[in-house]
């Protein structure tokens, strides 16, 4: 039989208001789950206290070195033992979700099955930051076989600790009009072919693959991952009067000024007559009315998706689709965050040759990183400390003036190379003409 | 550790084509088209014709089975049992007969799910693990979460903003919870409170001393055990070492406080991304419900939503009117430390004889 609940005042007030409370919902386990009322218990403690008890230690699975999150209690009595016994040991295991995150109902009741049959709480959480599916709730002599479980039914443990980890992918082609490359064949191409720098940590520090089918950037790649996969496309935006012309009409020119013209980052959007006359080459000329055309300058166009979010349809992307990799994005730790910047400005990604070239980029970044990184730095801090051209040499990448906003306003350089630098340029010129 | 029940196989990420609603896998790559008929309903067409509705709800992310078998139930009754979770933990259901989305939005707002999240509205709070799981938390993280989305309900419900707000939370100043229009970061103001007696046997002093991003920790005997001594006028407060030391107690109940960060952008559109900036700090750690933190919030985004002009993001909105404009119109006192000291702050600086008056 369970165990009495625990008096959980602080929490009783997270059961008030409209959004789905997940106290509730700990509460509908604590009925008849031990672990979740000693839980309740813990987590109404550092309400109380405003202190967090759980530390870390070492659980796994045989043949891993990551994916299981330790939690240990801290909240503990004169004689060292622990206050709620029950939830004593609380880990989570870090599962990967299909690329894209779909589900099938019967999918998630068998998770569901699968986690209560081998000694889970009951808690799951949809999704962790890296995006993990975090089954939290299972003490040190559950974790095997709840892993084995998992396994069996075709699901993974995701990265912990100085490791690659778990990947995220937009919804992307599955549902939208904007994605530019398969993204989930992308993530499980790099992820899956790097297995082993997931499941077993050796690297300096984490290194994450994200995915975004267009530059709307919805998996926040260029600000959270160490290497981002960005869908775009080289060639003109693709037109479609008919929508255009619908949008026209459920809008106003004022709407079309002040909503799509002034709002493009480079000007590179005209209002013009509809004159009948064809496009200019590389502009994406199309009417809205009878009266007036958008012609967007596309040489002149950064690919922002703007436009195109503000008139979907009427505006899509190109058709000589591919994407862009940014490299050193991460969070604060520790020179404050920052952001990918532009390595591959351009490249296909549709046949297997250009899978397996993204995939051989993402192994190279991924062996320079554990070379040259130093202990518990990030790939952006490397590059910070040694230079974005190091990192390009090392890694065979070439130069490209849309890696950079501005060039360098300082002279601090030994500049005795620059005619065999300038000659590079001019052959390169030559071989892509 | 227990026996081994299965030879594991090092599968990785699964395939997602199981899963996947079978519209959107037979027009997978061939969408054209998207319109958003309602708030917390968008519409999708195909190049061959084919359409989709998809009906988005909230969720509490952190959820017990029943809830999940309940959400998996409502996909068996109303959309052909298939649904996907986005990366703010909404959940997403897909029809293909537009009949079905209003019954699907009943059966989800009777069960609890607000129906909502799409286009110009306030998107549920990336968030993090908090007292419930992490080993270095300053808050909570579902229970701020769940606080302000009982505070911000309407807008999530509704699309009265100027363009999508996305928010986040982070229960300690590492900001897991990631870049945001408005982000909650719990902000440390004392240094770290040692424990000497558990340093030498608990903590590795040589990785903590690299940890530490001002090089304010060094090694020290303290009352003849080896052990760390942090110079606290260097000291930022940050809490790096805390996780690799825990002994170096950098939460405290009173002066761990929850600042707010505006502004951060993740998307390419109009502007590059942009990172969140500091507005507001010193707002008190008062669970259960934080209700400084939501009176912060909600100025913020009143005064943005009066103002901002359709299709502007916050960041896009504060680069219009200006950060003096932006601390007058919402009442928020403007300090010193909003200055940026750290490494390339000149950059943050006006260098220029642009002035608002």
């Amino acid at each position: 039989m369970a165990k009495k609940m625990i008096d959980t005042p602080n929490l009783d007030e997270l059961e008030k208001g409209p959004w789905p409370s997940f106290v509730t919902g700990l509460k509908r386990l604590a009925k008849d789950n031990d672990m979740m009322v000693d839980l309740m218990g813990q987590l109404e403690t550092s309400y109380k206290t405003r202190f967090g008890y759980w530390k870390g230690g070492t659980v796994g699975v045989v043949g891993y070195g990551g994916g299981v999150i330790p939690r240990f209690t801290e909240l503990k009595d004169e004689n060292h033992k622990p206050i709620f016994p029950e939830a004593a040991e609380f880990h989570t295991l870090r599962i990967q979700p299909p690329a894209g995150m779909h589900y099938s109902s019967d999918l998630l009741r068998q998770m569901c099955d699968a986690w209560l049959e081998t000694g889970g709480s009951g808690l799951i959480a949809f999704h962790g930051q890296s995006g993990d599916i975090m089954f939290q709730g299972i003490k040190t002599d559950d974790v095997q076989r709840s892993f084995d479980k998992f396994n069996e039914m075709g699901f993974d443990l995701g990265g912990a600790g100085p490791a690659l980890r778990t990947s995220m992918s937009c919804v992307g082609a599955a549902r939208c009009e904007m994605s530019c490359f398969d993204e989930a064949r992308a993530l499980r191409t790099v992820i899956n072919n790097n297995l082993d720098d997931m499941h077993r940590p050796s690297l300096p520090y984490k290194f994450k693959f994200k995915f975004s089918g267009c530059p709307n950037d919805c998996m926040n790649a260029i600000q959270r991952s160490d290497m981002a996969t960005i869908g775009t496309w080289r060639d003109s935006i693709r037109a479609d009067e008919k929508l255009a012309r619908d949008w026209m009409a459920a809008h106003s020119m004022e709407d079309l000024i002040n909503m799509v013209v002034n709002h493009c980052p480079t000007k590179a959007i005209q209002l013009t007559k509809n004159d009948g006359k064809a496009a200019g080459e590389g502009i994406t000329k199309v009417a809205v009315s009878d009266a007036n055309c958008i012609e967007i300058d596309n040489h002149n166009c950064v690919r922002c998706m703007h436009c195109l979010n503000v008139m979907p349809g009427a505006l899509l992307p190109g058709k000589d689709k591919g994407v862009t990799i940014l490299v050193g994005g991460k969070g604060v730790l520790k020179i404050g965050a920052s952001m990918g910047t532009v390595v591959i400005p351009f490249m296909k990604l549709e046949s297997d040759e250009d899978f397996e070239k993204l995939n051989d980029l993402a192994r190279n970044i991924l062996d320079f990183f554990a070379e040259n990184a130093l202990e518990h730095e990030r790939t952006g801090e490397m590059i910070e400390r040694i230079g974005l051209v190091n990192f390009l040499e090392g890694l065979d990448i070439e130069i490209d003036p849309s890696m950079i906003i501005h060039p360098r306003t300082n002279p601090y350089v030994r500049t005795d190379g620059w005619d065999e630098e300038a000659e590079k340029w001019f052959e390169r010129k030559q071989a892509a003409a | 550790m227990a026996e081994r029940t299965h030879e594991t196989i090092e599968s990785g990420a699964p395939d997602p084509m199981p899963y996947m609603h079978p519209v959107m896998k037979k027009n997978y790559g061939k969408w054209t088209f998207h319109s958003h008929p309602k708030p917390g309903v968008l519409y999708h067409r195909a190049e061959n014709g084919d359409q989709i509705w998809t009906v988005k709800a909230g969720t509490q992310r952190q959820m017990d089975h029943y809830t999940v078998r309940k959400l998996a139930d409502l996909a068996d009754q109303f959309a052909d049992g298939f649904v996907r979770f986005t990366a703010r933990s909404n959940i997403e259901y897909m029809v293909t007969d537009e009949k079905k989305v209003e019954p699907l939005i009943k059966a989800l707002s009777d069960n609890g799910f607000p129906v909502g999240g799409t286009a110009n509205s306030v998107s549920m709070i990336a968030h993090t693990q908090g007292w419930l799981h992490c080993d270095i938390p300053g808050t909570d993280a579902s229970g701020v979460v769940k606080a302000l989305m009982d505070e911000l309900y309407h807008d999530f419900v509704n699309c009265e903003m100027p363009n999508r707000v996305k928010l986040s939370t982070s229960c300690c100043e590492i900001n897991c919870g990631g870049q945001a229009d408005i982000a909650i970061i719990v902000q440390h103001t004392k240094p770290p409170k040692i424990n000497h007696d558990l340093v030498a046997n608990v903590c590795e002093r040589p990785s903590v001393v690299a940890r530490c991003p001002v090089a304010a920790i060094r090694p020290a005997l303290v009352n003849g055990k080896p052990s760390l001594e942090v110079d606290e006028k260097k000291c930022i407060c940050c809490g790096a070492c805390f996780p690799p030391c825990p002994p170096m107690q950098i939460n405290d109940p009173e002066h761990s406080k929850i600042a707010i960060w505006v502004g951060g952008k993740n998307s390419n559109a109009r502007s590059r991304p942009t990172f969140h900036k500091l507005v507001a700090s010193g707002l008190p750690n008062n669970a259960p419900r934080w209700p400084e933190v939501g009176e912060v919030v909600k100025k913020i985004l009143a005064t943005y939503k009066a103002d901002g002009r359709p299709w502007e993001r916050m960041n896009d909105w504060i680069d219009r009117i200006g950060w003096p404009a932006f601390f007058e119109k919402t009442g928020l006192p403007f300090t010193k430390y909003h200055i940026d000291n750290w490494r390339g702050s000149r950059a943050s600086l006006n260098a220029s004889a642009h002035i608002r008056f």
